[in-house]
């Protein structure tokens, strides 16, 4: 399996062949398709990440050793950006998950995306996933 | 009329390129821009005229005093006010209603007592009133709205009662774009002994209003969105509530005598006027008025009209695109859906093509509530927009179902 580091590089490569912004988001949206649907029990207020304008739904499970996420967003291109993290994030050890700096969003172009004032609750998904990683790594890790 | 490009002209921040492409400014329900006049006398304020008003005997003082004067002045005559002096300057619609809901509240409203407003109203015509009906054990009464977003009237009779105190209503919705019959409103209220405020935040800039005609008792608005500064904005209200009614800060400037055992007050307007005011701002939001007023309200007014025609035109034509509020009088406001796209979506994709819109609740959540929707795209013309911009918008509407739909 790749390390994180690779994963992240192998993003910013695929995204290095697309020459303006439109063929950026146009891939978003196709990578929105193809995130795997979260299970309808976690598309509750409990699991909601809010940000101003758009919803994001977000679920951490442990997983021998690793940390699986589900999430869903009503917005489109806020859920082609969630699929990319969780291709990044999604099935490591929590120890990976909170050292990993996500250096991809800004080489592909989308660090506005994660600016506090941006409307979209990706920054305080980013949080609540590293969050979660913390939590497991509390319940189960061996420090 | 007048000529749209020497208006742009006027506007610097108009002219330049936003993502590689030409900015397109559709935000102006949020704030306007500002005319290179209104920024010249704020940096000519600061360079060279800067001191505190109404305390010095020099000469800086004395000339900011008798400038911020004159700005009071030409408010005061913008809304045809009876007195000057019933012209507050506040930091904007928002300090003003609060100012009026805490000063207006702590003399008259007592518990049991009852406060209407309107569905279609911004947040802080309604947050301002909650927090007093809180502190006064008070009640909120709401007359609403139907789908194409006019206010029934009608029902205002009925949600008067002898407990009712006050009436404040949106005049222009920033929303939907709908021009209230607040004439009428008054009317209804006044054959009652009920006051009656107005927010103009969206109005004083588009159509001619005149307070004493109108026979409105407070009025509100903003100076960022009247093409002045942001921090700045103006409260009016009739003399006689305004001698009656309690400071709602106190400070400096606002006082008459002080001592440890008992302050009194200063006059008109300077009760409520605490502590050093926005002075620059309230001389550069003056430049502002006057320089919408030499384009003239009312050829404003007409050429927002025709906007609003041509763009609710438009905007049908292209198809997918759902409307919300489709008042017999309104402004160029138009708040939509392109429909299974969602406004965040539709907002990003619009900020890669240069245009600048708004998306989200408008800080008008009963209103996304009766519509049943999470947000709005806003698009909020005013009098440097284009009919060429329409159509631009228009182009955006189309790329945005080419990508999503």
């Amino acid at each position: 399996m790749s390390t994180i580091k690779e994963v992240q590089e192998d993003i910013i490569n695929e995204f290095e062949v697309f020459e303006d912004w439109m063929d950026r988001y146009n891939y978003l949206i196709e990578l929105s398709n193809d995130l795997p649907q979260i299970d309808t029990k976690f598309k509750t207020n409990e699991y909601i990440i809010k940000g101003c304008q758009s919803k994001v739904w977000l679920n951490a499970d442990y997983d021998d050793g690793k940390v699986v996420y589900t999430a869903d967003s009503d917005a489109i291109i806020t859920k082609g950006i969630i699929s990319l993290l969780i291709r990044v994030l999604s099935n490591r050890s929590p120890k990976e998950i909170k050292e990993t700096d996500l250096h991809f969003i800004d080489a592909i172009g989308l660090r506005e995306n994660l600016s506090p004032t941006r409307a979209n609750g990706l920054l305080a998904m980013i949080k609540q996933m590293k969050l979660y990683a913390i939590a497991y790594d509390v319940k189960f890790g061996n420090n | 009329m007048f000529d749209i490009q020497k208006v742009r002209e006027d506007f610097p921040v108009l002219r330049q390129i936003i993502n590689k492409k030409p900015l397109v400014y559709l935000d102006n329900g949020a704030t306007t821009q500002k005319p290179r006049c209104v920024t010249d006398v704020i940096t000519d304020y600061y360079l060279r005229k800067n001191s505190s008003i109404h305390r010095g005997v020099h000469f800086l003082s004395s000339q900011a005093t008798v400038e911020y004067e004159k700005a009071r002045e030409t408010v005061s005559q913008f809304i045809n006010a009876k007195n000057k002096h019933e012209v507050i300057f506040t930091s904007g619609t928002t300090g003003s209603l609060n100012m009026l809901a805490f000063s207006f509240g702590e003399k008259y409203i007592k518990e049991g007592d009852e406060i209407i407003l309107s569905e279609m109203e911004h947040h802080a015509n309604i947050v301002p009133w909650q927090l007093l009906c809180e502190r006064k054990k008070a009640k909120l009464k709401v007359l609403p709205f139907n789908d194409d977003g006019e206010l029934l009237v009608d029902q205002l009779e009925y949600l008067i009662t002898e407990k009712t105190k006050i009436i404040s209503v949106i005049h222009i919705s920033n929303v939907l774009g709908t021009i209230n019959p607040i004439k009428k409103i008054i009317e209804i209220g006044h054959s009652h002994g009920i006051p009656v405020c107005i927010d103009t935040a969206q109005s004083i800039q588009h159509v001619p209003i005149d307070v004493q005609k109108l026979d409105c008792d407070f009025l509100a608005f903003s100076g960022h969105k009247l093409y002045g500064p942001t921090g700045i904005g103006g409260f009016y209200g009739k003399e006689k509530w305004l001698e009656e009614m309690p400071p709602y800060q106190g400070g400096g400037d606002m006082v008459d005598e002080v001592s440890f055992e008992k302050t009194t007050f200063n006059q008109l307007p300077f009760k409520f006027e605490a502590g050093t005011t926005n002075y620059i701002g309230a001389i550069a939001m003056a430049e502002g008025i006057n320089y919408i007023q030499g384009i003239g309200l009312s050829n404003i007014a007409d050429y927002e009209h025709e906007l609003l025609e041509y763009g609710a035109a438009k905007l049908k034509e292209v198809g997918g695109v759902k409307i919300f509020g489709n008042a017999f009088a309104r402004t160029p406001i138009f708040s939509f859906h392109i429909e299974n796209v969602h406004p965040l979506d539709t907002g990003m994709i619009f900020d890669k093509m240069g245009i600048a819109v708004r998306t989200g609740t408008h800080c008008a959540q009963p209103i996304m509530q009766h519509y049943g929707v999470d947000g709005m795209v806003r698009a909020s013309l005013s009098f440097y927009n284009t009919k060429e911009e329409i159509d631009y918008l228009c182009t955006g509407i189309e790329q945005v179902k080419r990508m999503f739909l």
